[in-house]
């Protein structure tokens, strides 16, 4: 280490403390659902992989957890789909073109949707869980021709709205995904194929536990492997670096150890209730 | 092995305090052992005991001149190398954002406890595995804990709800010290046997008036570890115990532990190996600055496994497996080590007498007795 190097050393940020990114771009997407684009005020753009978070801060207000909805090529802005369920949701939800939020990250683990090429990828989305799937969705738009079949599964809670759904549009028309809404019966549906190779299949799936839980033991039942079913999990985080202990889940902590589990790591934490 | 008197041990205080750290020690306060600076000898308790029990804590007055007559202090180390409030950082707001500066942790003083047990030197050595040894490191603890120095003392009267034997301590200092002593009191007078744990330590002891120990010094030392190790009020079952808190998960036991549990936090304040904790953001009136603190947490409180939407852990009962389970079990897979030091403080502290030793006890009872059967209650649940 050079003097310069050991001098940024000790005046570098440490992991708790955030960064301030400007808002450059903000999108309603549902009546309670935003999508902020952001850019950092000093310094170079954060990398990120698909399925990470970040911990965002609304100045005076506080922090959450978000994962991140933007793709993660070079040059991309840092984009998250922020649902308004809280003091700090709303504050983000509610920030404007040109505000200043703070940034920490990011973290965890990421989808590795690539571990799907020559087969086929299904994508399991419920409401708000659709966000956290788009940078991988994007990486199979872009790599298309790598993978057979590509489906999207998405069910939302009635009245919870659609996100996205231009782009939807876009992936089943010009992509060639198959697109189901719901995801039990599009799941029914799936499997039943003729062409379903339960071997060939990666699932990643994002939503409420229940919903997850119900799909991941569906396609095991149908023969898929536990590893090639991919669940991102959603606890109390707080640090985001396996300090703090909130989001453990018997000896997982979920946001150094996940959020994407496969499920056969999950299959024993599941089980039991309020685990 | 060298020995001092008490003159001795004065010497100590004023050495550590030459060469600049702020010394802690055992002191009596509202009828407790408790850490703060001392300055000498004259700080320290004179023959104070305790009485543990669960949910009892006395002191009493042992009718001799030990000065660290007593099993454990109140609460370890954590309370100064990882407090219970302190500030991570403040931001202030700018023309085009937000600036934000980090505190500096580092104590204008070194710090040196001295009367540290084992069971507290062995929390130490968790905290520095959780806290300072991972991909992310806590920087205000390493901040606090680089430069330590450690006088250990041999714990001489293990108190009702000790069990450190059980959880592979012992009364006398294993690790992690720079000094350890065993304090003798008998015929031959008052003094103290003194173990060299490092370089630091020899530099500080060299400082200090002492003697050749002579065999009758390390007999009595020894005959006194080996009384106070068979004198553990409490014993842990240990073999296998990870395997039967896992497979514990739905035991209708959690029930009566919840009847029990008043979700009071006192355990998770009391032990020294507990390391959760929760941020504070306070901002000024005028939305121009703000501070961030962190506070310890506790997994007993209700808000602790908040998401939008609800509690993960609503009930009682399911607060007080994550506790147990995580101390017995889930710290080996993470960490490789046990979370229990066997100091007993959460059985003494608990208002409701919970003992941990015979709720995991309890558990192991009530699970089948082979281990083939454990396996499968663990996997096909």
């Amino acid at each position: 280490m050079t003097a310069t190097d050991v001098a940024r050393e000790a005046t570098a940020p440490g992991p708790m403390a955030p960064r301030p990114y400007r808002v450059v771009a903000r999108r309603q997407d549902t009546h309670d659902t935003a999508t902020l684009d952001l850019i950092p005020l000093y310094g170079e753009q954060t990398r990120w992989r698909s399925g990470q978070f970040m911990m965002l801060y609304a100045f005076g207000v506080g922090e959450i957890a978000v994962s991140i909805s933007g793709g993660a090529l070079p040059g991309e802005p840092l984009r998250h789909t922020i649902r308004d369920v809280g003091a700090v949701s709303h504050a983000l939800v509610t920030s404007r073109v040109g505000d200043v939020i703070g940034v920490r990250g990011p973290f965890g683990t990421s989808w590795d949707a690539m571990d799907a090429v020559g087969g086929d990828l299904m994508f399991i989305a419920g409401g708000i869980g659709l966000a956290p799937l788009r940078p991988s969705i994007l990486e199979a738009v872009r790599r298309r021709g790598e993978f057979r079949h590509v489906i999207l599964l998405y069910g939302s809670r009635p009245g919870e709205g659609f996100l996205f759904t231009d782009e939807i549009e876009d992936w089943e028309r010009n992509h060639g995904f198959t697109v189901r809404q719901g995801v039990r019966a599009g799941l029914a549906e799936m499997t039943s194929r003729e062409e379903f190779d339960p071997l060939r299949t990666l699932t990643l799936a994002c939503g409420p536990d229940i919903m997850m839980e119900v799909a991941a033991k569906t396609l095991v039942g149908k023969g898929v492997p536990g590893e090639k079913v991919r669940l991102s999990m959603e606890r109390s985080m707080h640090c985001g670096i396996g300090l703090c202990g909130h989001c453990q889940l018997r000896e997982a902590f979920l946001c150094v150890d996940g959020p994407v589990f496969s499920y056969d790591q999950l299959v024993p934490l599941l089980a039991t209730e309020e685990l | 092995m060298r020995t001092m008197g008490l003159a001795g041990l004065d010497e100590l205080v004023e050495a550590l305090g030459r060469a600049g750290y702020e010394v802690f020690g055992p002191r009596v306060r509202d009828g407790a052992m408790v850490l703060a600076p001392i300055s000498g000898v004259a700080d320290l308790p004179r023959g104070v005991g305790d009485t543990q029990d669960a949910a009892h804590y006395r002191l009493r007055d042992r009718g001799d001149e030990r000065l660290f007559g007593y099993a454990t202090a109140v609460q370890g180390l954590k309370q100064v190398l990882f407090p219970s409030h302190e500030l991570l950082w403040r931001a202030r707001k700018t023309p085009i954002g937000f600036d934000v500066e980090e505190a500096d942790a580092t104590p204008p003083k070194p710090r040196a406890f001295l009367g540290a047990r084992d069971c507290d030197l062995r929390a130490l050595a968790v905290h520095d595995t959780v806290l300072a040894s991972r991909e992310y490191a806590d920087k205000p603890y390493q901040q606090r804990r680089d430069g330590v120095f450690v006088v250990a003392v041999t714990c001489a009267d293990p108190g009702g709800t000790c069990f450190c034997v059980s959880q592979g301590g012992s009364p006398k200092p294993q690790a992690g010290f720079d000094l350890s002593l065993t304090e003798l009191l008998d015929d031959d007078g008052h003094r103290f046997l003194v173990e060299v744990g490092s370089e630091r330590g020899a530099q500080i002891l060299a400082e200090v008036s002492t003697a050749e120990a002579v065999a009758a010094d390390t007999d009595a030392a020894d005959a006194l570890v080996a009384t106070a190790t068979a004198s553990m009020g409490r014993t842990l079952d240990t073999e296998g115990l990870h395997d039967v808190m896992f497979a514990s998960a739905d035991s209708p036991h959690w029930d009566t532990v919840a009847s029990r549990c008043l979700a009071c936090t006192n355990c998770t304040l009391v032990c020294p190996t507990c390391f959760c904790t929760s941020v504070e953001d306070t901002t000024d009136l005028a939305m121009t600055t703000t501070e961030r603190h962190r506070v310890w947490d506790s997994c007993f409180g209700a808000r602790f496994s908040y998401i939008h939407g609800g509690v993960v852990r609503e009930s009682g009962s399911s607060r007080y497996r994550q506790w147990i389970t995580h101390k017995l079990a889930g710290y080996q897979d993470q960490f490789g080590l046990s979370g229990c030091v066997g100091c007993g403080r959460c059985i003494t502290w608990c208002p409701a007498a919970i003992d941990i030793t015979a709720e995991a006890a309890a558990l192991r009872a009530s699970l089948p007795a082979t281990e083939e059967d454990l396996q499968t209650v663990g996997e096909t649940r």
